[in-house]
């Protein structure tokens, strides 16, 4: 394979995951192409953390990813809307009693 | 210098990610220099600032080695140079957090961090290259045998060196060379490189005696300044 | 990607698809969509994707030329953010299906498009100064309603886009503040820039809302939210004052206040000007496609070595 062969097929994808100073959870920020994983998370670091946005990255090939799909929607999330007695706002608190 | 030429990259890189990469080494260089000129105008104390000292000296003024006034060659010789640079600019600036000036102290330990990072990059680049291809292969070595010339004025102990190492104000170069050649000679055997041999070692920049390259460099840089002299930017 | 014909979606699906964009919900690339709008993001954000990256020229052009350390390390942190822009579109043109290198090839191949502005020379120091002004300016404009696409994945990249694009624009205004103050040549050098490029920054915003093909589509289907129009009128007001504020001159004396609706009114743009270097003629549209292929080019061993080392450890590893 001569080298302009290989060089027009283009490096794997990697979503990166940036987690924000003050011990917040990871978010993802976006993806950067790159062949293997170390060049991913050097990737990841000049492109999604430039201004201080990061103090711990992650990179995960996007192919490993298992996604819930739209139409997973209805029977993944609306069992929650009747679950009232999840919420704090379900119970009743006393009156006069300010700070709970 | 070397974030100048590392600037020339910006627009031009291999991989977009890359661009980025680079470029943010040179930022990191420029931001190096712009605090040692600083620090180096305020001891001088003739009111020169970090931009008159990178502005309005010529090439003969200027004491940097050869090594990072060549031109950018290709991405190899790019990466390999940074390699080169960055774990001999590591070391120094390791010995350098325990100057006795505190400033240049202060200024070592901010960029201590900054360059490990640079020698992490281009590291994982010469391996890269080293073990790529045959062409990547190829033409990492032609980087690693044309810069190895220019490898030993980095450690060259001049005259101003030696009356401020007992001082504590400088590093002794030569006490670097060892712990640099540690560091270059794993990365390049990880990249299946070949240590080049004895060659004649260029030298030169320490005294202002420089390749024909920083004099156009030069003019380049400095044509605004030179143009409109006194104008504020 | 092979985008099949507008005709083959389901009239009930597009209705139900035009229902929830009415909704203001913001489309996810799993969701379902009509080919239609998925290929019209695809050329949109390709194309904005391009622009930012071809527009890493123009401005790159002065990095090794800028006046100060200051000033030089501002441009390389603004046209690395180019960089990285570019790179944030791409990624979210990716979730529609498309491969970043493919898009590219259409970019190298000049059979896709990116913002005319950027084929126009950066010929003094003055003009980096104007395009972070005039040119990010108008893009911030752009972009602030971009923020609000449908498309989830867009309008994410475009609030990350808009926040940092802030710095540029300053940036440039900095610059051509300090040239209008400074010496007169200095000031000669900020007023040609702004005569040079102020046409060429109103045409970024389009064509006409009549002449814009598009544009009915895409404001229904809420991806544009403004029309070229009243964006480029928003623009035009904010930069009047501006100018004014830094001693220079817009280059058209035609142009009144109108009391009533508070506008601006500036003269007619030369739209075969705009036209013709959106079909490629205009003054740098061959060195920006030539100096993008060389970098192309000239970085295909470095992406092969990457691969062919990726592929050696992974075999290693799976030996092992």
């Amino acid at each position: 394979m001569s080298a302009s062969d290989s060089g027009s097929t283009s490096h794997k994808l990697w979503e990166v995951f940036t987690q924000p100073p003050g011990g917040g959870p990871h978010e993802h920020a976006g993806s950067v192409h790159a062949a293997d994983a170390e060049m991913a998370l050097q990737n990841a670091r000049d492109v999604y953390a430039r201004r201080n946005e990061a103090v711990s990255l992650w990179v995960v090939p996007s192919d490993q990813i298992t996604a819930s799909t739209p139409e997973d929607m209805g029977p993944f999330f609306e069992p929650g809307n009747d679950k009232a007695y999840r919420h704090p706002q379900f119970y009743k608190v006393p009156q006069g009693v300010r700070v709970f | 210098m070397l974030g100048h030429r590392l600037s020339e990259w910006c627009g031009h890189g291999p991989i977009l990610e890359e661009d980025i990469a680079l470029t943010n080494i040179a930022l990191d260089l420029v931001g190096q220099a712009t605090l040692l000129l600083g620090r180096a105008g305020a001891v001088e104390g003739k009111g020169r600032d970090a931009d008159a000292l990178a502005y309005l000296r010529t090439d003969r003024g200027y004491r940097n080695a050869h090594m990072v006034e060549l031109p950018k060659g290709d991405f190899g010789f790019t990466i390999v140079r940074q390699f080169l640079f960055s774990v001999y600019s590591m070391h120094q600036l390791e010995a350098l957090q325990s100057c006795a000036d505190a400033d240049l102290a202060g200024i070592a330990a901010k960029a201590l961090k900054e360059t490990r990072y640079h020698v992490r990059h281009s590291a994982e680049w010469v391996v890269r290259l080293g073990d790529g291809t045959d062409e990547s292969h190829g033409r990492a070595q032609d980087a690693l045998d044309e810069l190895w010339r220019y490898t030993g004025e980095l450690f060259t102990t001049d005259a101003v060196e030696q009356k401020l190492v007992p001082q504590k104000f400088a590093v002794e170069s030569s006490t670097l060379q060892d712990p640099w050649m540690r560091d270059v000679s794993d990365v390049i055997a990880r990249a299946t490189l070949r240590m080049p041999g004895e060659v004649y070692q260029q030298r030169g920049g320490r005294s202002g005696i420089h390749t024909e390259h920083l004099g156009v460099m030069l003019a380049e840089m400095q044509v605004l300044p030179r143009t409109h002299p006194g104008a504020k930017w | 990607m092979t985008p099949a014909p507008a005709s083959t979606d389901d009239p009930k699906r597009v209705a139900e698809f035009e229902a929830r964009i009415a909704r203001g919900e913001t489309i996810e690339p799993k969701d379902w969509m009509p080919e239609k709008y998925r290929r019209q993001l695809i050329r949109m954000m390709s194309q904005h994707a391009h622009s930012e990256v071809v527009g890493m020229l123009p401005e790159g052009n002065w990095i090794t030329r800028a006046p100060s350390l200051r000033r030089k390390m501002s441009l390389m942190a603004k046209v690395q953010d180019e960089a990285g822009h570019g790179l944030y579109i791409y990624c979210g043109t990716e979730t529609l299906g498309v491969d970043r290198h493919d898009l590219v090839l259409q970019l190298l191949s000049g059979t896709a498009k990116y913002s005319s502005i950027f084929n126009y020379p950066t010929l003094t120091w003055a003009d980096i100064g104007a395009v972070g002004w005039l040119v990010d300016g108008a893009a911030i404009v752009n972009q602030t309603m971009l923020a609000k696409a449908s498309y989830g994945p867009y309008a994410r990249a475009m609030v990350r886009i808009c926040k940092e694009e802030n710095f540029h624009k300053r940036q440039g205004y900095e610059i051509m503040a300090t040239l209008a103050a400074g010496t007169p040549e200095q000031h000669a050098m900020a007023q040609d820039a702004l005569n040079r490029w102020w046409w060429p920054s109103l045409m970024m915003f389009g064509p006409h809302d009549a002449d814009s093909p598009n544009s009915g589509e895409l404001s229904r289907w809420g991806i544009k939210r403004k029309s070229n129009d009243e964006l480029r009128q928003r623009f035009v007001n904010l930069t009047v004052g501006q100018a004014k504020a830094i001693n220079l001159t817009i280059p058209d004396p035609g142009m009144t206040f109108d009391e009533d609706t508070k506008n601006w009114i500036f003269s007619e743009i030369d739209w075969d000007e705009f036209w013709r270097v959106v079909k490629g003629d205009g003054p740098c549209n061959r060195e920006r496609l030539a100096a993008r292929r060389k970098a192309h080019d000239d970085g295909a061993w470095v992406r092969a070595a990457a691969e062919a080392y990726a592929e050696k450890q992974a075999r290693a590893s799976s030996a092992a």
